[in-house]
């Protein structure tokens, strides 16, 4: 910790007199994220052509949970806030979603454009449910911030019971989603479209994040994370800056939990409960707080660990009642156990393994960042 | 007028558990600055031991004592464990291992006992007394009042005039100073953790019977109403936390007796906003200095 933070500055520096690296090796750093988000999305293209429907379906779910734990990541990681209630802010763009998917569909409006319009509305609405709790956020500290969180999370699935007029109860709504265009062909798999369209807006949701970290912006969050009083004298305005962080933070959460209720076709509370929020903050600690790969990590596992947990239920011969408690209960257990673990024995995640590793395997070459 | 009598005693009734297990919130901020947010999982785990036994045995009592017993030793398990080896240095690790633990405690509990609802059955007959043909007060709310004031005073006496409660005023005072002393700090931290489990277990006995029954989640809910009565009281204040516990109570009754239980946990929501939003130390802090 100390480490990076005396290593930081020289390096900020040489990096931005004016707003601007005058690095030139480095290059933009715009155009470095975007070389690495079309290679992914590439990669992502010809890993949807070769493996079964049910993969690219899994795999759309990472992409869908990946916005959601970059997002947790750039609020807790980076800026220190410790937010539990993420699945309600998911809860938020997943409803918006579907009540404009609802809207279009009822008025007989069809056309590529409906979907990112509707993605578009589910960010905004979460942009707005996030500044509300945000700027209450950017005066709490600690344990009353995650209090306050926990209560969002217990809360805001009850509201879809309390105003069942709009929201249809514990029954929840259908996503209307339209079939992959035409123009792709007419035998075009439904599952690898799905993927097609979470992993790009996952990917530009990245690209934006990746940026913002690497900007004035990530700084100022990390500064405020690190000490706020330092931050202060140094000019930043730490309430402006942490409600700034959770609304990023929220727009992030509000499009994954979007895209999960366009996955899945259809929203209900049972879906985002205090349970989902716990998950992603487990993802993002067990990958690696503060790294974006660290999320990526940690949305492989909440897709992952269940899938593993259900073909070792499925191995085991039990009997129905007792696979069915293990299936639900075994990911949970383990996921809850893994948090204590990695808490305790590497706070740096797994992603915190993989670069320690990676360091002493560089050991003795120069290296060539940092 | 009949109905505001009603929703006051049923308020009181449910405010005083709510005090208990803020107090039991309490008790383990000023011991060790951590806020346990498996609290209400742990209270949970003791129910269900109780429950094992009570069908065992046929006796409630015997559940009753034994869900004191292992809440006592779940704190002291969880302290010695898990609490003691999470590095303190960001206020954020504590809470994410206590969340880690709620999530392993619900999932342990949802393997062995299902995920449906048990009852939980009442020692004392639920149904009101009239007093003057007004329905005032069921056994049970009297039972209720009369275990939280014996477990309240009975820890106020132990703070302010045992030696052992002085010790572990001490060591959550001023750790240092009192381990010079000859204070056990770690044994008074594990004793701290032990007792408000103990208390815990005992809020959930208490308030399970007036609820759906027993759930491995049927905790949350009542968690961050308590969590909210402690910040009401202000976390460092054991009087306020019993007093935020009561006016929690009440608010929650008013609410759900006159404009719908639905809005409960909206309720619970606003108040904790308002109390964090307009006076963050709670009601019975100290003026304190501003940070930044």
């Amino acid at each position: 910790m100390s480490a990076t933070r005396a290593a930081l500055p020289p390096k900020e520096q040489l990096d931005d007199p004016g707003g601007r690296p005058v690095d030139r090796r480095r290059g933009s750093t715009l155009l470095r994220h975007l070389a690495v988000v079309l290679a992914a999305g590439l990669l992502l293209v010809a890993v949807s052509y070769s493996v079964e429907p049910f993969r690219n379906f899994q795999l759309a779910t990472v992409a869908a949970y990946l916005c959601a734990t970059a997002g947790l990541t750039v609020l807790t990681g980076l800026n220190g806030q410790l937010s539990l209630g993420h699945g309600a802010l998911m809860a938020t763009g997943a409803y918006t979603v579907a009540l404009c998917q609802t809207a279009f569909a009822d008025r007989g409006m069809t056309g590529g454009w409906l979907l990112p319009l509707s993605l578009g509305a589910a960010i905004v609405s979460t942009v707005a449910v996030g500044a509300v709790v945000g700027v209450a956020a950017a005066r709490l500290r600690g344990p009353y911030l995650a209090g306050v969180t926990l209560a969002v999370a217990v809360v805001v699935p009850a509201l879809a019971v309390t105003f069942d007029g709009v929201f249809n109860g514990e029954q929840g709504l259908s996503v209307p989603v339209e079939p992959p265009p035409l123009s792709l062909g007419p035998y075009f798999p439904y599952e690898r479209w799905q993927l097609w369209v979470t992993g790009a807006a996952t990917l530009l949701a990245l690209l934006l994040l990746a940026n913002l970290i690497r900007s004035r912006y990530g700084r100022t969050f990390r500064a405020v994370r690190d000490d706020e009083v330092a931050a202060r004298l140094a000019g930043i305005h730490v309430a402006r800056t942490q409600v700034l962080a959770f609304v990023v933070s929220a727009a992030t959460a509000g499009l994954g939990g979007a895209l999960l209720a366009v996955l899945a076709q259809s929203v209900s509370p049972g879906a985002f409960s205090l349970t989902l929020s716990l998950f992603l903050l487990m993802a993002v600690v067990i990958g690696g707080l503060g790294r974006l790969t660290g999320a990526l990590w940690g949305a492989v596992l909440l897709v992952a660990l269940p899938d593993l947990t259900h073909s070792v239920t499925e191995m085991l011969t039990l009997s129905p009642a007792v696979a069915q408690r293990l299936e639900g209960n075994l990911p949970l257990a383990i996921f809850g156990l893994t948090l204590i673990v990695v808490m305790i024995a590497a706070p740096g995640g797994v992603q915190g393994l993989l670069s320690r590793l990676g360091r002493s395997l560089l050991a003795r070459r120069p290296t060539r960042r940092s | 007028m009949d109905r505001f009598v009603f929703l006051t005693v049923d308020g009181l009734s449910r405010g005083a558990v709510y005090a208990a297990f803020a107090l039991a919130l309490v008790l383990i901020w000023r011991a060790a600055r951590v806020v346990n947010f498996a609290q209400g999982a742990m209270a949970v785990a003791a129910a269900y031991v109780a429950y094992t036994v009570s069908t065992a045995t046929g006796s409630y009592w015997l559940g009753f004592v034994v869900a004191i017993v292992a809440g006592l030793l779940l704190g002291a398990l969880v302290d010695r464990v898990v609490m003691r080896h999470v590095d303190h240095a960001s206020p954020l690790n504590p809470v994410i291992v206590a969340l880690g633990l709620v999530l392993l405690i619900q999932a342990v509990l949802g393997m062995v006992y299902g995920s449906e609802f048990r009852p939980a059955e009442a020692p004392f007959s639920r149904s009101a007394l009239t007093v003057g043909g007004v329905a005032v007060l069921s056994p049970y709310d009297l039972f209720v009042f009369a275990t939280i004031g014996v477990v309240v005073s009975g820890l106020a006496w132990m703070f302010a005039r045992t030696p052992v409660g002085l010790r572990m005023r001490a060591a959550a005072f001023a750790p240092e100073v009192s381990r010079l002393l000859g204070v056990n700090v770690g044994g008074m931290l594990t004793l701290g953790w032990a007792l408000a489990s103990g208390v815990g277990a005992l809020a959930a006995m208490l308030v399970l019977p007036t609820e759906l029954g027993l759930h491995p989640h049927a905790m949350d809910l009542v968690f961050v109403s308590a969590f909210t009565a402690a910040v009401v009281g202000g976390l460092d204040s054991p009087p306020g936390a019993v007093v935020g516990g009561l006016a929690v109570g009440l608010l929650l009754s008013y609410v759900s007796g006159y404009a719908g239980s639905d809005l409960t946990p909206l309720a619970v929501l606003v108040l904790l906003l308002a109390v964090l939003l307009v006076r963050p130390g709670g009601l019975f802090a100290p003026v304190a200095a501003r940070r930044v």
